[in-house]
């Protein structure tokens, strides 16, 4: 491992070359290429030599805690579908499945962590506090956003793939600047919690540009930054094979920081992974990539359509790896929850459900006004220009059509 | 005459694409065993393969960049976007690489790339789904732009849109794509050049242009305004790179008053561009300013008030109503 597997280079003994090898030794080496798993379909907890530490550290309340926060996300996956279903969302992305690679991974961040999700991460806007409701205003049309991220340190979701991944670099190197500012200043009962970013992405996504790009900047800058790709194996339609020969993680070696692979349904190993890297990057090591394995039960969107494309045997193959079930069983079997906790679980989601319905039926359509208003922090004369106009031509309908057309 | 929506007659037309030119291929995300999101490639992998239809990994700028090697290499590479608002990580590849090549080659290389990129709002979506950004590519000179309004252009300019040896970018209205019409797939080739505009609607007295998803809106306008006894010519631009200036200010003359809509930001559009143009060429027939109709200045809102963004059969009236005045 490490040094022992870099090519051999003409520039052998150079000081250059030196230093290489020893960083690649201290980052690369550290921690395994194999899938880190814990908690297995069977609800038993394996061992791993770096890993079980970390798990060592989950007790009784904080494992019920991720159970309950699971089968939170999933049944509000169900009821914004159902949602989407009747109309009330214009599109709906559901992360049934991807559970475990959510909850584990936002539970393991700090508040004082800035996440950069995409447009899936409703389960890590969860850990982070996000109103569930607010986050579904992008889908019904009422928002290009939907929640403030400087409330709960989670960004908005970002639409145009990989775009947010040299955000959360920049993020991520503003840190580091604070943080080294703070210690020159040296200013006593200031130092503030060390602080990381998490940037989450698809399989799919990792193919573009932006995606290598960051990488390159933050192994260059050394950024504390998490990079997390949930590979649920589809980009739409096409099979990460596409996307890639190798695993994943592997390819963080290549840019000169550790990648773990880790089971994306095991709550357990993700956490723990997480808690890892995080760690890692606050403490001023630098970035790491982690790859959870995972699997997209269900469609892409609700406007997709995955007969077209895979077999139903694969999505029934996964449904046995289910990260819900795997963890009742091991709840079950350690005597950490009963009967009654599960018939809480399920009657809070329920509640969660209707909360989630009755905030989307009441959830209106805003005044184009407001969009007016807020292109430009500045008055802007070609935005003033066309909002007079707009209210005059809307003057002109007054009386008709009563409450038809927003804003007129 | 057959009868077929937009989606289908473009399918139809890389069908016949691919079946006449065996150097001509497919590249794009999703476009395979899923026919592309809007199901505009349904089928052509099956009679192709994978070869000809190629599913590529989720990069535009990879897509657009290896579509200009392929070109180079000889081939006839038609590339999809997804969506409009996904263009722009290949964005540099389009205007810095594939408008230039020929030019920097001192003519020696050509680089037929074909560009296929749904775009335009109405369709309920969220953001990035709904842009017109198509004024940011005609602005780059060495691209050639259309835009089909129906199924019988549809089919065809996409076949001469890969015959074409420049770069072309076919916006497609998706909001038209299950618009219905006749296509005639007879014919051994197209009757019209792509790159020339289409009177739709014959009238005297004052002149609409629009191209794309906004053709059926001024159809619907001119149709209002004739109620109220005016006669509107209803022009069909096709083309937005380059434009058929010769149609309008022929319609112009015709009508002295001149109306553009287009459903991207006013501001910096093609609109602008046609008032300067007709403004410079047929100042002493025009009876009124030229009005431009277009979004608002924001980035496209969010679906609940795009009603209130896109330009419609009111605001179109209400243009026309303005130039009237004069
Ligand atoms: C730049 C860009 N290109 C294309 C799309 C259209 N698109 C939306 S999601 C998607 C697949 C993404 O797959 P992946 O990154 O694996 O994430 P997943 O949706 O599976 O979580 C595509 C192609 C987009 N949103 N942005």
């Amino acid at each position: 491992m490490g040094a022992t597997h870099l090519p051999s280079t003409e520039f052998d003994g150079t000081e250059l070359d030196d230093q290489l090898e020893a960083q690649a030794e201290a980052t690369l080496g550290v921690p395994p290429t194999e899938m880190v798993q814990l908690l297995g379909p069977d609800g038993r907890m394996g061992t791993d030599s770096v890993f079980s530490e970390y798990a060592e550290r989950l007790d009784a309340e904080k494992l019920r805690g991720f159970y309950a926060d699971m089968a939170a996300i999933r049944r509000f996956d169900q009821e914004a579908t159902a949602l989407q279903r009747q109309g009330q969302l214009a599109l709906w992305v559901p992360l049934t499945g991807q559970e475990a690679a959510q909850i584990g991974s936002g539970r393991a961040s700090q508040p004082q962590d800035y996440i950069f999700p995409t447009y899936r991460e409703h389960g890590v806007a969860l850990t982070r506090n996000v109103d569930l409701a607010e986050l579904l205003k992008q889908f019904r049309g009422v928002s290009n956003g939907g929640w403030n991220p400087k409330d709960t340190n989670f960004h908005l979701y970002t639409l145009v793939l990989a775009a947010q991944t040299p955000h959360a670099v920049g993020y991520a190197m503003g840190i580091q600047r604070d943080q080294r500012l703070a210690e020159a200043q040296d200013v006593e009962g200031s130092a503030e919690p060390k602080a990381a970013v998490m940037v989450y992405f698809g399989d799919g996504a990792s193919s573009e540009g932006d995606v290598h790009e960051s990488m390159v900047f933050a192994s260059s800058y050394n950024a504390p930054v998490v990079f997390f790709c949930q590979n649920n194996h589809w980009a739409i339609s096409v099979p990460t094979a596409v996307q890639t020969r190798i695993p994943l993680s592997n390819r963080a070696k290549g840019y000169g920081f550790p990648g773990i692979r880790v089971d994306g349904n095991d709550v357990v190993a993700v956490h723990a992974v997480t808690e890892w890297a995080l760690e890692h990057a606050r403490q001023g090591n630098g970035p790491v990539l982690i790859e959870a394995f995972t699997y997209r039960v269900g469609a892409h969107t609700t406007a997709d359509d995955p007969t077209k494309y895979r077999e139903s045997s694969e999505e029934a193959l996964w449904r046995e790896k289910d990260p819900l079930d795997r963890l009742e069983k091991y709840l079950r079997a350690e005597g950490m929850a009963d009967e009654a906790f599960f018939a809480q679980v399920a009657a809070d989601g329920d509640e969660l459900a209707a909360y989630i319905r009755k905030s989307t039926y009441e959830s209106d359509a805003p005044d184009i006004r407001t969009a007016f208003a807020n292109t430009y922090v500045e008055a802007h004369p070609l935005v003033a220009e066309e909002l007079a106009w707009f209210e005059e031509y809307s003057a002109g309908f007054a009386g008709e059509d009563e409450g038809e057309g927003a804003g007129r | 005459m057959t009868t077929m929506t937009i989606a289908k007659a473009i399918n139809e037309g890389l069908r016949a694409t691919l079946s006449n030119n065996p150097k001509s291929l497919l590249m794009g995300e999703d476009i395979g065993p899923l026919g592309g999101v809007y199901r505009v490639t349904d089928g052509l992998i099956g009679e192709f393969g994978a070869d000809r239809v190629v599913d590529t990994p989720l990069a535009e700028s990879g897509i657009i960049g290896t579509a200009i090697g392929l070109a180079l290499r000889g081939y006839l590479p038609v590339a999809e976007i997804q969506f409009d608002g996904f263009v722009f990580p290949g964005f540099n590849q389009i205007t810095t690489q594939l408008a230039k090549m020929h030019s920097r080659s001192n003519g020696n290389l050509t680089v037929p790339v074909v560009i296929r990129i749904p775009y335009g709002g109405g369709i309920g979506s969220i953001e990035h789904h709904s842009e017109s950004p198509e004024a940011l590519f005609a602005h780059t000179p060495g691209l050639r732009i259309i835009t089909p309004s129906n199924p019988h252009d549809a089919y065809w300019m996409i076949q001469q849109a890969v015959a074409c040896q420049d770069p072309v970018i076919v916006f497609e209205p998706k909001r038209r794509y299950w618009l219905k019409g006749e296509v005639d797939t007879e014919s051994a080739g197209p009757a019209e050049d792509p790159f020339k505009a289409h009177v739709v609607r014959e009238g005297t007295d004052a002149t609409v242009v629009v191209y794309g998803p906004l053709v059926p809106v001024a159809l619907a306008a001119a149709n209002a305004a004739a109620e109220d006894g005016r006669s509107i010519e209803v022009i069909d631009l096709r083309s937005i790179s380059p434009i058929d200036f010769d149609a309008i200010e022929a319609s112009v003359k015709k009508t002295g008053r001149l109306v553009v809509a287009h459903e991207a930001p006013t501001f910096g559009g093609i609109g602008g561009e046609i008032a300067a143009r007709i403004s410079e060429r047929a100042f002493h027939s025009l009876e009124a300013p030229v009005i431009r109709v277009g979004g608002f200045h924001m980035p496209y809102p969010v679906a609940k008030v795009e009603e209130d963004y896109l330009p419609d059969i009111d605001r179109i009236l209400e243009a026309l109503d303005r130039t009237y005045a004069y």
